[in-house]
């Protein structure tokens, strides 16, 4: 019974993944998944996670947070659904104890976490947990302890969520990541705009700039550390990259008369692909970030815009408008004959290449409603995820398996919010921001 | 009682002239236009000014969905603004591109950027020295109608051409 418990667990969790192809390799303390094809629309695994241990008296407080960010992610995910406290027989004294399992099968829970929180006076704080199966009355992993500073407490449960959720679906986890993105106040007809950075869920917003020129879709380095992105601070749309710890910002190419947009990083980090518009065309070009050598990978009339790397860095994926309206199409990194992806009615934007390598999101806009989608590389198995008036913007969760775009509503007071959704189309969630928010962009994994 | 009667006519000019303004950012007269401003009397817009070339010659062209080309009618407006840039030979414009809300902001950049250079290779095309014309395009960013109907967005879906300057340096 118990050993069959954890494969549903685990079997409920791999059918939200099978878009996603085959497994990033973690997690090898658990049973080998077994993938359902089939599968019906999940049942969350309920899950208790008791206020955690205060290993003394100046831990009460993380002890509590904690445990409710951990439980937070657990729960954004959807496939897991929480066991509320005021539903609990037993809670936990003693980390080292075993649990009370017959207590916590009686409020149904599945999975179970308990957890330790202790500080000390020079600012450190320490976090372990368990993770238990409740059926099988055994543990899932071994104990983990974190150890760091107290304010970043926050991404310690990130950490923990984060290896909980690995242990459950074999995945990597992508909690303890960032989002930048664009922060909007004002009317309609005079939006301002400003590049901002928060957590995943939405927690420690910071603003990078101020709202005097606009800001639009800004771009994490692969090792969070720089952003870039295009702005009119000097009259005309430019791109400008940005050192995160000392809030420097420059222009990536140095000419007062270039107007660019659409930068994205390579994978390794050393490059920028991105669009110039000159006259009536805009063309993709690469930018060497130790050079600033200019490289140009398209020549056609059309407008070819919005590249995204493939993770091995060997092609490019854009949208042109060469046959008309906008279509996906993939070419060599270092440029040379693009081939054609999309085949749909209505037109293809923003397209975004999947961390696994397999699939390509994109913004899908046809008989006026606009669609985030997911398709394989060749363009086969399209699959649009959501429809609204305006769903654009799409950026993948570390791990392949969220999507985070923006839905912006129809009319003189319509305004765009952060939302992320499964690659499954489940899932829908908005993320909660201070004002309006737009153009996501999810970083990796931290270090 | 002639006092009075100019004081309305003023009242009405300056209501006027904020409806046509609409947006921050449609006006397309790049500041400081306005008949109060300037205390001209109604019917004899002084033709230097950039009101007379927002007003009289029109300022802006538009388009259709997704496209960038000039009908006839949007290249007798811009005959008209090339006449009048050749009459005054020391200003310079800039040509705002912008798009509707209906496609996504990095491609409605590149549109309305395809849109602005459209009229400034047309403008050249009838002599004007391309030295005078600069272009921005605003993409989807600054709408001038917020409705989210076809109403609204055949205005947005235009080319304004500032002209800039004050009126004094005609």
């Amino acid at each position: 019974m118990g050993h069959k418990m954890i494969k549903k667990l685990i079997k409920a969790a791999a059918i939200l993944m099978l878009l996603a192809g085959p497994q990033g390799g973690m997690a090898q303390d658990r049973p080998v998944l077994e993938i359902d094809v089939g599968g019906p629309v999940i049942d969350p695994i309920p899950v208790a996670v008791p206020r955690f241990i205060a290993e003394n008296g100046g831990a009460d407080r993380l002890a509590i947070d904690i445990a409710a960010v951990v439980m937070a992610d657990l729960v954004s995910t959807g496939l897991l659904r929480e066991i509320p406290g005021s539903a609990h027989i037993s809670g936990t004294s003693n980390f080292n104890a075993a649990p009370q399992f017959a207590d916590w099968r009686v409020v149904n829970a599945q999975a179970l976490v308990t957890g330790a929180v202790s500080t000390s006076s020079d600012g450190r704080l320490v976090v372990k947990f368990r993770l238990f199966d409740v059926f099988a009355q055994q543990t899932i992993g071994d104990g983990v302890q974190y150890t760091g500073s107290a304010e970043g407490w926050r991404r310690m449960a990130h950490k923990v969520a984060d290896t909980i959720y690995s242990r459950i679906t074999g995945e990597t986890g992508y909690f303890d990541s960032r989002i930048v993105f664009i922060s909007e106040t004002g009317p309609k007809n005079n939006r301002l705009k400003r590049l901002a950075m928060m957590d995943y869920d939405g927690a420690n917003l910071r603003y990078l700039t101020d709202d005097s020129a606009i800001v639009l879709a800004p771009r994490f380095s692969p090792n969070t550390r720089d952003v870039i992105y295009t702005s009119y601070a000097s009259g005309l749309p430019q791109v400008y990259l940005m050192n995160l710890e000392t809030g420097r910002q420059s222009p990536l190419i140095d000419d007062a008369l270039n107007m660019a947009t659409a930068p994205r990083f390579s994978p390794d980090g050393t490059k920028v692909v991105l669009s110039i518009i000159e006259g009536t065309n805009t063309d993709i070009y690469l930018i060497d970030l130790n050079t600033r050598s200019r490289t140009r990978l398209t020549t056609n009339g059309g407008i070819d815009t919005t590249p995204s790397f493939s993770p091995d860095g060997t092609q490019i994926v854009f949208s042109s408008d060469r046959a008309g309206r906008p279509q996906l199409y993939i070419m060599p990194a270092t440029g040379g004959d693009p081939v054609r992806i999309s085949n749909g009615n209505g037109s293809y934007n923003t397209p975004v290449w999947s961390p696994r390598g397999d699939m390509i999101a994109f913004t899908k806009i046809k008989s006026g409603r606009f669609h985030i989608g997911v398709m394989r590389v060749d363009g086969t198995r399209e699959n649009l995820l959501t429809a609204s008036f305006i769903d654009e913007a799409p950026t993948w969760s570390p791990n392949g398996r969220v999507l985070m775009f923006f839905r912006e509503t129809a009319g003189a007071n319509g305004a765009p919010q952060i939302y992320s959704v499964d690659l499954t189309g489940r899932n829908l969630r908005r993320i909660d921001t201070p004002g309006f928010a737009s153009d996501p962009n999810w970083s990796g994994v931290l270090r | 009682m002639t006092f009075i009667k100019a004081g309305l006519v003023a009242v009405s000019l300056l209501s006027l002239a904020a409806c046509e303004n609409g947006g921050i950012f449609g006006g397309g007269s790049g500041g400081g236009t306005g008949a109060g401003g300037s205390g001209q009397t109604p019917g004899a817009i002084e033709e230097s000014s950039l009101e007379y070339f927002a007003t009289q010659i029109g300022d802006r062209v538009l388009f259709a969905v997704n496209e960038a080309t000039l009908s006839d009618s949007s290249k007798a407006i811009l005959d008209g603004q090339v006449a009048w840039l050749n009459q005054y030979p020391a200003r310079a414009i800039t040509v705002e591109g912008h798009a509707d809300e209906q496609g996504t902001r990095e491609y409605n950049l590149a549109l309305s950027a395809r849109r602005a250079a459209a009229v400034q290779n047309y403008m050249v095309s009838q002599g004007l020295l391309s030295s005078r014309i600069s272009v921005i395009p605003y993409g989807k960013e600054r709408p001038l109608e917020i409705c989210s109907t076809e109403v609204c967005w055949s205005k947005n879906r235009r080319a304004v051409t500032v002209v800039a300057g004050g009126l004094g340096s005609v």
